[in-house]
């Protein structure tokens, strides 16, 4: 099936300068009103993307990952939610300066999403040839009959069987799975540069979510295109991206390399959450979790917001907000002692 | 979920006499066995899917007609509907072939033709010249409600039409874009609503009141929609609030689809169930409207006839010739009824919480 996948790629690549930033995330802040008060969902969040690599976000629910995407692309809801600083250049402009109508161009071309509830993000009204040909007609110009055919081999592209007959069923009328693959083959109808994967696999069988990773790698490879893949499971980025970044209450936790943060974590809440996978080849014991529940980002605390539940806190913690440091090149982490846990993340043995 | 599953009742794991006890029982009392059969379902979708086998699926649209058929009220609403609507628009032109009556012709010699009563010659005696007899001005009656159940139809769903064009944009332009657009277009609603709907249409019939009978039907249809479209705004928003949240949604905004778009082609079609249901209730409500203002002598001007005014000219007469009250009277309830059965049905139909069934 995968062999076939590829076959019926027919995506030119566009690598054109792989050392460029495509996208760069400069102290994004996005705040929403709330009547509990301000609530910051993303607070000063910063992170380069070059092309054709593959950038995790990783956190629990609520820490920000998919305010900071929505924000990438200026959907967040207005009111309650604001930008309230930062820059988002993508290909060197900057999204948030730029004309609401310019961004629709770019929306769906250049940037494309796809979401965690493959159920709900298509339209149950509408045929599924309708929902593909939409895009291509409004971004592409292409007439009827040529969006037609374009949607029936993205939909052989993903690897939806007898795509000819299935393209004119509609949404319920397919699988989850099936209509994930829908979504990928709409996100990538128009080539974009840029995708970006809300929890893509949540709501799936862990069956179907190895294959649809695997198809989004397959694309990812032949496309070119970048990657931003936000989940809150350490095992679906594991090894499908080239960064991570790991959030906790709107604010960048740890930064670096996939293989330097797994293998050498500088930051508690890293390895509180990288103890809490579980160890299929461990005895049946009690599973690990960190202790204690997310903060209440309308209501954080004066230092430290992990503070509460980090097993390391000192006093300064609960008082001081922690420094951002760099423990090397492209390995940031926020937290007083960032330092230590690096150095006791080398002595300790891993598998 | 648990519960579903089948338990091992404890007196199973006694020991039976005679027997040596296994030494481990497997299960115990209370104990849940798992049969996994969400993996099982799981695989047979992949390998079906893979297959390219089409899992068939009912459509919404198949559904509900299913279950509307099931509704006996609702079919016999149906076909009653249907029966007059066909009468209305053929019968008036069937009657006029076979016996050249026209629903507004005045025979020379009125005094013997004034109200005849049904199936009924001049004379006395039996004949199907006039099934309903005749009214006061000698005019067939069965040609008259028929040509009326035109306009009271005509009226009921034009006046329906314009409900849907403006109740359902307005509707869902208000609770798409949301915040202070959707605060003072709906304030603007209730102010229109807090007025006394029947009022309004009086003042506008009255301020541009025509010349010719057709122009006074014709604002009747201007006056009865432009009001009837308050609740059908309020329905559409309500729906239109709740879908805009949904996934689909945010997924065409980040396709760069523009705002109208999303509106009319993403959204509008996903209330079109209850916008149905209200629809075809706002039919009889609107006729029954018509028929009031007829009453009053506000709606349609003889030579042309509606429901309403057949009632009306009938009831001036109705202890001497019941029949010029009773037939229109009953034409028309029996539509509303039906037209109620109908609405009823498709609400049952349409609403998912009845899916049940």
């Amino acid at each position: 099936m995968r062999s076939q996948i590829i076959a019926n790629l027919k995506f030119k690549y566009r690598v054109t300068n792989t050392n460029g930033n495509l996208l760069e995330v400069r102290d994004l802040r996005t705040y929403f009103d709330t009547e509990d008060g301000e609530v910051k969902a993303v607070d000063g969040i910063s992170f380069q993307l070059k092309r054709g690599e593959t950038l995790g976000i990783v956190g629990e629910s609520g820490s920000g990952k998919s305010v900071t995407n929505l924000s990438i692309i200026r959907l967040i809801p207005s009111p309650p939610g604001r930008i309230v600083s930062g820059q988002v250049l993508f290909d060197g402009k900057d999204i948030l300066a730029l004309k609401e109508a310019d961004v629709r161009r770019i929306r769906g071309r250049r940037i494309a999403m796809i979401f965690q509830d493959p159920m709900t993000s298509l339209n149950p009204f509408m045929k599924i040839s309708r929902q593909l040909m939409e895009i291509t007609q409004l971004h592409l110009g292409h007439t009827k009959s040529q969006a037609y055919s374009h949607a029936v081999e993205m939909l052989e592209t993903v690897g939806i069987p007898d795509a000819r007959s299935r393209v004119d069923n509609y949404p319920h009328e397919f699988s989850g799975g099936m209509r994930q693959r829908v979504m990928i083959a709409m996100a990538l109808s128009c080539e974009p540069e840029l995708l970006i994967a809300d929890e893509p696999t949540t709501a799936l069988d862990v069956t179907i979510q190895a294959q649809i990773l695997e198809l989004i790698k397959t694309l990812k490879r032949s496309t070119g295109a970048s990657v931003i893949l936000i989940t809150h499971d350490l095992g679906v980025v594991a090894g499908m991206t080239d960064h991570l970044i790991v959030m906790y209450a709107g604010k960048v936790f740890e930064q670096a390399p996939t293989a330097e943060l797994f293998a050498r974590p500088g930051n508690p809440y890293t390895k509180g959450l990288l103890r809490s996978v579980p160890d299929p080849t461990a005895q049946q014991g009690e599973l690990y979790q960190i202790p204690g529940s997310p903060p209440d980002v309308a209501h954080l605390p004066a230092g430290c917001p992990f503070a509460p539940r980090c097993q390391r806190a000192a006093d300064i913690c609960s008082h001081e907000f922690p420094p951002f440091v760099q423990l090397t090149a492209e390995h940031f982490s926020l937290c007083h002692f960032a330092d230590e846990v690096y150095e006791e993340s080398r002595s300790e043995v891993r598998p | 979920m648990h519960d579903d599953r089948p338990t091992i009742p404890g007196d199973l794991d006694k020991p039976e006499p005679g027997l040596t006890p296994d030494p481990a029982p497997s299960y115990r009392e209370g104990d849940v066995i798992h049969t996994a059969p969400e993996f099982a379902i799981a695989e047979a979708d992949v390998l079906a899917a893979e297959r390219g086998d089409v899992i068939p699926g009912t459509s919404l649209w198949r559904d509900a007609w299913r279950r509307l058929l099931k509704n006996r009220l609702a079919v016999f609403g149906m076909i009653v509907v249907g029966i007059i609507t066909v009468a209305s628009v053929t019968g008036p032109l069937i009657i006029k072939q076979l016996t050249g009556l026209t629903p507004d012709y005045i025979p020379t010699d009125v005094a013997l033709l004034r109200s005849i009563p049904p199936l009924m010659a001049p004379d006395g005696s039996f004949s199907w010249t006039h099934p309903m007899g005749t009214d006061n001005q000698g005019r067939d009656l069965l040609a008259r409600v028929l040509q009326g159940g035109q306009i009271s139809l005509m009226v009921g769903i034009i006046a329906t039409l314009v409900s849907l064009l403006i109740g359902v944009s307005y509707g869902a332009v208000a609770g798409y874009l949301g915040g202070r657009i959707d605060n003072l277009m709906m304030r603007a609603v209730d102010v229109l609503y807090s007025l006394p709907y029947i009022i309004i249409v009086i003042v506008l019939l009255s301020v541009f009141r025509s010349q010719t009978a057709r122009g006074q039907v014709v604002l009747l249809f201007v006056a009865l929609g432009s009001v009837s479209w308050l609740t059908m705004a309020r329905i559409v928003r309500g729906q239109v609030l709740s879908l805009k949240n949904q996934e689909f949604v945010l997924a065409a905004r980040a396709t760069g689809v523009s705002t109208p778009r999303i509106i009319f082609r993403h959204i509008v079609p996903n209330t079109l169930g209850p916008v149905i249901v209200y629809a075809t209730l706002t039919i009889p409500t609107v006729m029954l409207t018509e028929a009031f203002l007829s009453f009053l002598g506000f709606g349609v001007q003889p030579p042309l006839a509606s429901w309403g005014s057949l009632v009306t000219d009938g009831i001036q007469n109705i202890g001497i010739f019941p029949w010029q009250l009773v037939f229109p009277g009953l034409t028309m309830a029996l539509t509303l009824f039906s037209l109620n059965f109908l609405g009823d049905g498709l609400r049952d139909a349409l609403d998912p919480q009845m899916r049940k069934l």
